[in-house]
């Protein structure tokens, strides 16, 4: 896990490489000290030498300013690197989701991938940064501590080499145990934090069932299990405080013994005597230290494991290696201008083919094909329409056309070219889509209509949401065309955010418009508005349109009628009518019409 | 749908739980005293324990004290001499020193841990029982993240605060001062030495630790766009896709992740800062005590054993000022936490007044008999009325509901509903239709007083419904939302969910009535199928279904359903017609729905708009009127 994680330093090398120069020396001033200390006591103060004394005192003082400053660059030098470790990181993650296909998608939760990209990125940001300090810190505190006390007396260091392994095991034995009561007792956060959700998202179930009762002695349960728990775990957790005191004191106490019996032997002085005892408390501490270090990875490694997934997730879907070496070289809006890319093929007529098409989802479905055998031509400019019942592929199959999906078997053609031998970017550009679960951005309506086309004129706008029948709504808005939407568009209704999707779309010009049950909120009359379009200012444009009513496709050159992933009939309305027994059902059950959807 | 609000909120930024590690906010309480009382409340039952923990805190902490204190006399009285037997007295008397502060520090915390935990777990007990009372009203106003926070953030810092940094504060405090008071005993004039210094660390503390808490919040902001951005880019990826738009929304996203980067390097860099710099002045100040106790020595007037206590007491200082300036924010934050938590255990309840209950009963000639339900149905449903005789009457439910003149509004001032009227005789299915935000789901919530009305009255059988108990008159009525909400558990438990004692047979049944039990059935474990996280492994439609299957089991004599089949496709709602035609059989029904199939069969059609009842009248009668329905019904009219 380090290893895949450590490429993402990147730049901020030289910060984390200077932090154990920073730690060193900060640790070499520090460690001087009790030395210094001891010579006054045992040199300074019996041979009464008071420049001695003064002197041994401002370097102790120097050596103190310098510890500042050493400590000073060294926060700054590891919360740069591991604050930009964790942006480098953070633009990786996002960067790969941004080339995520639909499967890829599909194959995170959406709540999921955000976890990712938010909360476990910090927790690597916040535990590489203690790591950076405390295990760069702790041991050269350890090793120089050890040996200095070793040169000040090498019998005593005996009693650490006691002291250590003990305190060593001690806290191993309680780590190794708390980790599991600490994974146990997370899961009972878990449970505790579902059961509120579920409260806060149902809680209208709650209450027209009375089942507060109910559902508070749920939570009783969940919250007490939580909490035995929690006192278990860190109940194991606490007794590192006294495990580490109880060695340091009988360390302390073994030192006097021992090296009280020395000094009136003469062989140590009373100030090498304290200045080892100082020894040991750095010592001890950073024995403690290092475990902490250890607690704290085992709670990284799930964070950094989830990461990883992301990062490690296979791209199912990407440009032909001879395009992807074309978009590195350059930035993708230079790229339709390079000259260079003539050899890639772009959508120019609409025409799209099925050749034979059958498609499964590989990651997530349960291996059953979702479409099979799909074969049929489309001429340019010819309106789709695609009708079929919930579940019967409708979706699946327009979605193949500019490949967000990756056919099983057989080929999609657009203009003739197997759409695997386009670049996406190109691909994509030509085609345009509005989905079944749409989604608005937070910024003005112009924002949002721009993604369709960033260079498109004020009239292009304009014009497009005409189309759409979504000029008249917007300019009745106070702010017109610059109204503020909120995320996810929460501030226009279901109609009107079908007919702002329909419009960014438009305003692509796209060769191939796909309109995914896209104007299921918007009424039949305004709807058969939108529909003129297609045939006058949309007129070379090919569409496919996927529909809950078939007052929607009625009027289509041709409507394709899908029945469990395969072609049951394609024709008019009139031939369907009279031929197909799936579009003579889907229409009657719509006769008695449908208000809206 | 389930929002019946129309004005959009802005949505609170909640950002994520601090990790481990993580700063706490840097925020005060408004009213600590009045706070404070409120938690001690808490622990009331608790007293002895805290005299406990409050005594084992003075001995740890005098212990430490004491423990460096003996240096002197080790040193002065026995190893300089050479007197080993009375150095061997001395150091078991140290070590019992160490072992009672050791044990009492170690038994303060377990202690400490007990009485946090089991005041958290009461705390978030309440506020769940709180919470269960609470009107829709404040759901509506505010965000699931914004009360989810008060049980994971504001409880986890008061657990904290209690667990670790209360008794860190107050022992660290005892412990510089019990320092403080041996260095003044040791040495006077030595003490004001380095007693500056120390005077400086804490200056040197509480400027580094303002510092961070500006960059701090600098640095939450930033988070919150970036997560933010996270969460839109994440959530539209798909059409991030099909519009190309990965570029341009990579160089967004690396922007508001430079600009967190360099807010976060400098809060961290501040609060990281204390440390070394805190703890580096006390190594000065130690250098300037070895240095002038030294020469203090030298003169004669102090010793070499004082020398080295007083050393130790000036290595102790460091720690104590740090934790102070550590924790003192982690106490605040706790403090403003539960000021949050005890602001929702104060909000008003939904209020009930009512007094009149739901009983079964046997009809016997024109009276009826009170049975006790337990599984059998009885044969009717009563409402059971005490007179002010002290006698009770009792009146059958048949699901007579009535709107005079009602208005409502959620917000004063701007009424939803005005002037309504209605009826609906029992057995009769009334069906409501109308633009998004003309009232329709706010009149099915104000029939079960989800909300309150302001004028005009609800009468339920003759009874105004404001009289019956509420938790009675909810369990009268049934309804099926648009939005379907599961609960994690088994497919047969939520449908169960419908009515608690419901056998398997029974659950099956009205999953069949729903046509949900084929679906059910192709699941990999059936009825025993988990189902998670809300039903995402489920399609809405399926959802509904097994909504409609939960009502179905409980059985109630009136109904609600609000956009109940609006994600159920126009072929399988044809065929679970039969199954809500026999559900709907002999009870009242409010119908609220987009499809004409639903609504055409019903008694009474109400055509709202802003609020208002514009045309009624079943389905012939309206499409004769020629108005808005004639309009919606041949498409003419838009709905959204």
């Amino acid at each position: 896990m380090l290893k895949k994680l450590s490429v993402y330093i990147g730049k901020y090398k030289k910060y984390v490489l200077a932090v154990p120069v920073f730690v060193f020396l900060d640790v070499i001033c520090e460690l001087s000290m009790p030395l210094l200390m001891a010579r006054i006591v045992d040199q300074g103060i019996p041979a009464g030498d008071i420049p001695f004394i003064t002197r041994t005192g401002i370097y102790m003082i120097l050596l103190a300013l310098g510890a500042i400053t050493f400590g000073v660059m060294n926060m700054k030098a590891s919360t740069t690197g591991s604050i930009g470790f964790a942006a480098n990181l953070r633009n990786a993650l996002f960067e790969k989701v941004q080339q995520f296909s639909f499967t890829n998608i599909d194959q995170f939760s959406t709540a999921s991938l955000v976890t990712r990209l938010t909360n476990d990125v910090n927790n690597l940001q916040t535990t590489f940064m203690m790591a950076l300090r405390l295990l760069t810190r702790a041991p050269m505190m350890l090793v120089i501590a050890f040996f200095l006390a070793y040169n000040i007396n090498s019998e005593l260091a005996i009693v650490l080499a006691i002291a250590i392994p003990v305190l060593v095991i001690g806290i191993g034995l309680i780590i190794s145990k708390a980790g599991r009561l600490f994974a146990i007792m997370q899961q009972k956060i878990d449970n505790i934090n579902r059961v509120i959700q579920e409260n806060l998202v149902g809680i209208r179930v709650v209450k027209s069932y009375v089942r507060e009762d109910h559902e508070k002695d749920k939570f009783k349960i969940a919250n007490d299990e939580f909490t035995s728990s929690a006192i278990k775990a860190i109940n194991l957790a606490i007794l590192n405080m006294p495990v580490m005191m109880f060695v340091l004191n009988s360390a302390t106490i073994a030192i006097i013994w021992l090296g009280g019996k020395m000094i009136s032997a003469g062989t140590l002085g009373t100030g090498e005597l304290i200045s080892f005892i100082s020894y040991v408390l750095l010592i001890l501490n950073s024995v403690m230290m290092i475990s902490m270090v250890f607690i704290m990875y085992a709670r990284a490694e799930a964070s950094g494991q989830r990461i990883i997934e992301v990062l490690e997730t296979k791209i199912d879907i990407s440009d032909k290696p001879e395009w992807t070496l074309l978009t590195n070289t350059k930035g993708s809006e230079a790229m339709i201008a390079n000259p260079g890319s003539i050899d890639s093929p772009k959508v120019s007529t609409g025409k799209v083919e099925f050749r034979n098409v059958t498609f499964k989802y590989a990651l997530t479905g349960s291996g059953e094909n979702v479409l099979h055998n799909i074969n049929f031509v489309i001429k340019p400019g010819e309106v789709v329409g695609i009708v079929g019942g919930t579940g019967s592929g409708k979706s699946t199959l327009v979605n193949l056309i500019p490949r967000l999906y990756e056919v099983t078997e057989g080929a999609v053609l657009v203009d003739d070219v197997d759409v695997r031998d386009y670049r996406l970017e190109d691909l994509r550009g030509g085609i345009g889509v509005v989905l079944q679960m749409n989604t608005l951005f937070s910024g003005t309506i112009r924002e949002n209509i721009l993604w369709g086309n960033e260079q498109a004129s004020e009239q292009e706008v304009i014009s497009a949401c005409k189309d759409a029948q979504a000029h008249e709504f917007i300019m009745s808005f106070p702010d017109g065309y610059d109204t503020v939407l909120g995320q996810g568009g929460v501030n226009v209704s279901g109609g009107q955010k079908q007919r702002l999707c329909i419009a960014r779309a438009m305003l692509k010009k796209p060769k191939i418009l796909i309109l995914d049950d896209s104007t299921s909120a918007v009424d039949m009359a305004t709807e058969a508005k939108i529909r003129e379009a297609f045939y006058h200012s949309l007129a070379g444009t090919t569409v496919f349109i996927i529909a809950q009513r078939i007052s929607s496709v009625r009027e289509a050159d041709k409507i394709i009628v899908l029945d469990d992933g395969g072609v049951s009939g394609v024709g008019t309305h009139d031939q369907l009518l009279k031929t197909n027994t799936i579009y003579k059902e889907i229409n009657s059950s719509q006769q008695e019409g449908v208000l809206a959807q | 749908m389930n929002n019946p609000r129309k004005e959009i909120r802005p949505m609170q930024q909640t950002g994520p739980r601090h990790g481990p590690g993580a700063m706490p906010g840097f925020e005060k309480p408004k009213d600590t005293g009045r706070i404070i009382r409120r938690l001690l409340e808490y622990m009331a039952n608790r007293k002895f324990q805290l005299v406990i923990v409050f005594f084992l805190m003075i001995i740890s902490a005098s212990g430490s004290v004491a423990g460096n204190y003996l240096l002197k006399p080790l040193i002065n009285n026995y190893i300089l001499p050479g007197d080993f037997s009375g150095l061997a007295r001395m150091l078991t008397l140290m070590a019992g020193i160490y072992l009672v502060s050791v044990g009492a520090s170690y038994g303060q915390s377990r202690l400490m841990l007990l009485i946090a935990q089991r005041m958290t777990n009461s705390m978030r007990r309440d506020l769940f029982k709180k919470m269960q009372t609470l009107p829709l009203k404040y759901f509506d106003t505010h965000t699931h993240g914004e009360l989810m926070s008060r049980y994971t953030n504001d409880i986890d810092n008061v657990q904290m605060a209690f667990e670790q940094s209360l008794v860190q504060l107050f022992s660290s405090s005892l412990m510089f001062l019990g320092a403080v008071i041996m260095m003044i005993i040791l040495n006077p004039v030595l003490f004001i030495a380095s007693g500056t210094i120390i005077a400086v660390m804490f200056f040197a503390a509480r400027f580094f630790t303002s510092r961070s808490g500006k960059f701090y919040k600098a640095q939450q902001k930033n988070l919150g766009s970036l997560n933010g951005y996270v969460e839109e880019i994440v959530d539209g990826l798909k059409v991030v896709k099909v519009f190309n738009y990965e570029d341009k929304a990579n160089l967004e996203f690396s922007k508001r992740n430079e600009d967190y980067r360099v807010a976060a390097t400098n809060a961290n860099f501040f609060a990281g800062v204390i440390m070394p710099v805190v703890m580096n002045l006390n190594n000065m100040s130690y250098a300037v005590a070895a240095m002038l106790g030294g020469l203090l020595t030298v003169a004669g007037r102090f010793d070499v054993g004082s020398l080295a206590s007083f050393l130790q007491y000036t290595r102790q200082m460091g720690m104590p000022i740090t934790m102070i300036s550590n924790q003192f924010n982690t106490v605040l934050a706790a403090l403003a936490g539960a000021e949050r938590v005890f602001e929702v255990m104060d909000e008003k309840p939904e209020d009930d007044l009512g007094v009149i209950k739901l009983v079964g009963a046997n009809k016997n000639m024109e009276s009826f008999i009170e049975v006790s339900h337990n599984g059998v149905h009885p044969t009717h449903w009563a409402w059971k009325v005490p007179q002010a005789d002290g006698s009770v009457q009792y009146i059958e439910l048949k699901g007579d509901v009535r709107f005079n003149n009602v208005t409502f509004a959620y917000e004063p001032g701007v009424p939803v509903l005005s002037g309504i009227s209605l009826y609906a005789k029992p057995g009769q299915k009334i069906a409501f239709v109308g633009s998004t935000g003309a009232g329709k789901t706010t009149i099915t919530n104000l029939i079960n007083r989800f909300y309150d009305i302001e004028e005009g009255s609800i009468t339920f059988d003759g009874i105004n419904v404001k009289l019956i108990k509420k938790d009675d008159l909810r369990k009268s009525l049934g309804m099926v939302l648009q939005d379907t909400h599961l609960f994690t558990g088994t497919v047969m438990d939520n449908i169960r969910y419908g009515r608690l004692d419901a056998t398997d047979e029974e659950c099956v049944q009205a999953a069949k009535q729903a046509s949900a039990d084929s679906f059910i059935r192709r699941l990999p474990q059936g009825y025993n199928t988990l189902i998670t996280a809300d039903g995402t492994n489920l399609s809405q439609g399926q959802r509904q279904l097994l909504a409609i299957a939960r009502v179905a089991v409980a059985d109630p004599p009136v109904l609600i359903l609000d956009e109940a089949t609006s994600s159920i496709d126009t072929r399988t709602e044809r065929l679970i017609e039969k199954g809500m035609d026999a559900l709907m059989k002999g009870r009242t029904v409010f119908v609220i729905a987009h499809r004409l199939s639903t609504v055409r069969n019903a008694n009474a059609i109400i055509v709202l708009e802003h609020g208002e009842i514009i045309e009624r009248g079943d389905h012939d009668d309206l499409l004769k009127q020629k108005g808005r329905y004639y309009r919606l019904y041949t498409g003419q009219y838009e709905l959204a």
